[in-house]
């Protein structure tokens, strides 16, 4: 033993040494973290502009200036303050809350497939927010109480069935539970009189168009409070994503994760209560931004991507067909199955060792 | 850190008629263990005999069904969990490093028991990673992916993060599964010799009877959830209990090289050979 000791003692670099090895070696990944971030606002800027700005009625900076500052432009101002910019900010809210909320779900389930888009998270806020509107009338807050409701019995549901086996229990039982909640909603569409398809589509697939400004605040006002809610409970995301026994280990329990599971529900929730389940942003968000970032997780990035994922998709839906105007989330959802297609097929699924594509 | 071998108390961890199990079946029974301070203590047993549920009641991951673990004569299951988590330190079997996360970043993790609700980084926290690294002999994997490295520097790795947490007492099971016998031997130098420069307490589960002998101070023999033999390897590996535990015909020898028990196993095969000659 003392033969080992000396051997050690010998070759092992001074303490100064060791410390630089170590501070450089923290660096290189949050520094690339900061640049990922400060790339992805750049684009969700840009995004932004364009969807303000440009399309089928462009409007010029200073003129969209104007227009903020209250000036009245004949026919510029109604588009851009009851059209365009609504939608904009609204696809940017809704972008950052179903990234985060989805991020949450694929890192705390270790799984990209448990995003609460595919395990009926987001259906259940759909169901319970379409039922709200079109049965009882509600409008406003309430609605998004009955969407948070929804998404909060489903995901307790799935959990409760899935029980502690993860995986893919949990997968299958939400998949179920996502059809029945499919079902709730286009049951509700043969209760009413008066509907329209983008009524339907939008419960069903997810739309920013025609969103009041007051709906846009609430959901700003909640967003206000629930992410820097996020941003305090996600600093144990870097144990727990560790698993169980090691964060216990760690002095970190299982209420952590709750906690944390319960906040993406609540964000994915409030997002359906304003824009609808906007199919598969939550889901594509967590991976590609951790693809972004070398494989780590990052909730932050996540968010930015969603932003991104649903200016674009909106823009494209708006103008990509002359003479039609699809909703956001029949792009996502036409983008989001060929990437769950080749998720399936670069390999395991029940937790995040697969190594990274090259 | 701060508690050395010469704490006058023998015992910081035990066990007093524990009984531990999952759903409806006890799988640990009525159980009295003292972890010996400062010592390296060795649980080993049958498949299905209870050792990783111990370690796993011993480190808080499992609920008594009855009887109590105390650390430093409190219930563990009453303090908070990162109090304990100051002065046990836990290494699961197979721990899964997260996709993509750096060695100094993992290792870096281990010393969230020591940050406050909005704790930040400190020089200390640098020295104690820089430390653990040093010691694992990881430093120059600092900035490599964890998943991308073999499953010995792994090992290592994981051994660095529970270092890093600063713990007196550190509890690990199976930590050589997987790995070939040569990094068996590797990383059980490295537990011992832990043991000696730091006086850290370690318990550990492990398969290999014969590598138990070697580097155990203190041997726990488990069967049906029972203690059946308990103290140093020479009072523990006879071939009596070898038979009793395993339920394995056996002979002990000396070992040529530790001078610890050495179990050579006769099996049905060269049991019939022996009798036909």
């Amino acid at each position: 033993m003392t033969q080992i000791l000396d051997r050690r003692s010998a070759t092992e670099p001074a303490a100064r040494e060791a410390g630089d090895v170590v501070r450089r070696a923290r660096r290189a990944p949050i520094r690339h973290h900061r640049r990922l971030v400060a790339g992805l606002v750049l684009a969700v800027v840009a995004a932004f502009a364009a969807r303000v700005l440009l399309g089928d009625y462009t409007v010029t900076i200073p003129d969209f200036f104007r227009i903020l500052g209250g000036e009245q432009i004949p026919g510029a101002t109604y588009i851009v303050m009851e059209s365009k910019l609504p939608r904009a900010v609204l696809a940017v809210l809704v972008g950052i809350a179903f990234g985060i909320g989805g991020a949450i779900f694929q890192t705390t389930l270790r799984n990209p497939l448990a995003s609460p888009d595919i395990v009926g998270v987001s259906l259940g806020a759909s169901a319970a927010a379409v039922s709200a509107v079109a049965l009882a009338g509600w409008t406003g807050w309430s609605v998004s109480l009955a969407a948070v409701g929804g998404a909060l019995a489903v995901a307790l549901a799935v959990r409760s069935i899935a029980g502690d086996h993860g995986g893919f229990r949990l997968i299958l039982a939400g998949i179920g539970l996502a059809a029945a909640m499919q079902s709730v909603i286009q049951y509700v569409f043969t209760r009413v009189d008066e509907w329209d398809v983008q009524l339907v589509l939008r419960w069903l697939t997810g739309s920013v168009n025609g969103v009041a400004w007051s709906t846009i605040g609430v959901l700003a006002a909640v967003l206000a409070v629930l992410l820097p809610a996020t941003a305090w409970a996600a600093r144990s995301l870097r144990v727990t994503e560790l698993g169980d026994d090691t964060a216990r280990g760690l002095g970190v329990g299982t209420g952590r994760t709750d906690l944390l599971m319960l906040l993406g529900t609540l964000l994915v929730a409030v997002g359906v209560a304003a824009a609808g389940p906007v199919a598969f942003v939550a889901f594509l968000a967590g991976p590609i931004a951790r693809a972004l970032n070398r494989g780590r997780t990052t909730l932050l990035a996540a968010g930015l991507v969603g932003a991104v994922i649903v200016l674009v998709g909106d823009y494209a839906g708006a103008y990509a067909f002359a003479d039609l105007n699809l909703p956001v989330g029949v792009v996502t959802g036409a983008f989001g199955a060929p990437f769950l297609l080749w998720l399936l097929a670069r390999g395991p699924l029940n937790g995040h060792r697969g190594r990274r594509a090259a | 850190m701060t508690a050395t071998a010469t704490d006058p108390r023998t015992a910081r961890l035990e066990a007093s008629a524990l009984t531990l199990g999952y759903t409806d079946t006890a799988v640990v029974r009525d159980l009295d263990l003292q972890v010996p301070h400062g010592k390296v203590t060795v649980i080993v047993g049958a498949n299905a005999c209870g050792k990783s549920t111990l370690l796993r009641g011993l480190a808080r991951l499992l609920k008594p069904r009855s009887g109590s673990v105390l650390l430093d004569g409190e219930a563990i299951h009453r303090m908070p969990t990162k109090q304990v988590a100051r002065t046990l330190g836990l290494l699961p079997q197979n721990p899964v490093a997260p996709e993509g996360v750096t060695v100094v970043d993992l290792v870096g993790r281990g010393r969230h028991p020591h940050h406050g609700a909005f704790g930040r980084w400190t020089s200390e926290d640098e020295q104690a990673v820089a430390e653990a690294l040093a010691l694992t002999d990881t430093l120059g994997l600092a900035d490599r992916v964890v998943d991308e490295l073999s499953g010995g520097q792994r090992q290592r790795v994981w051994i660095a993060m529970a270092l890093a947490q600063g713990t007196d007492l550190l509890l690990l099971d199976e930590p050589t599964t997987y790995l070939d016998v040569a990094h068996q031997v590797e990383m059980l130098d490295l537990l011992a010799e832990l043991n000696e420069r730091r006086g850290t307490t370690i318990v550990m589960v492990l398969h290999d009877l014969n590598l138990s002998a070697r580097y155990a101070d203190h041997l726990v023999a488990l069967h049906t959830g029972r203690i059946v033999a308990e103290g140093t390897p020479r009072e523990v590996v006879t071939e009596d209990v070898v038979r009793t535990v395993f339920g394995l015909d056996n002979r002990v020898i000396d070992d040529p090289v530790s001078h610890t028990p050495l179990v050579v196993p006769v099996g049905r095969r060269h049991q019939l050979l022996q009798e036909d000659r």
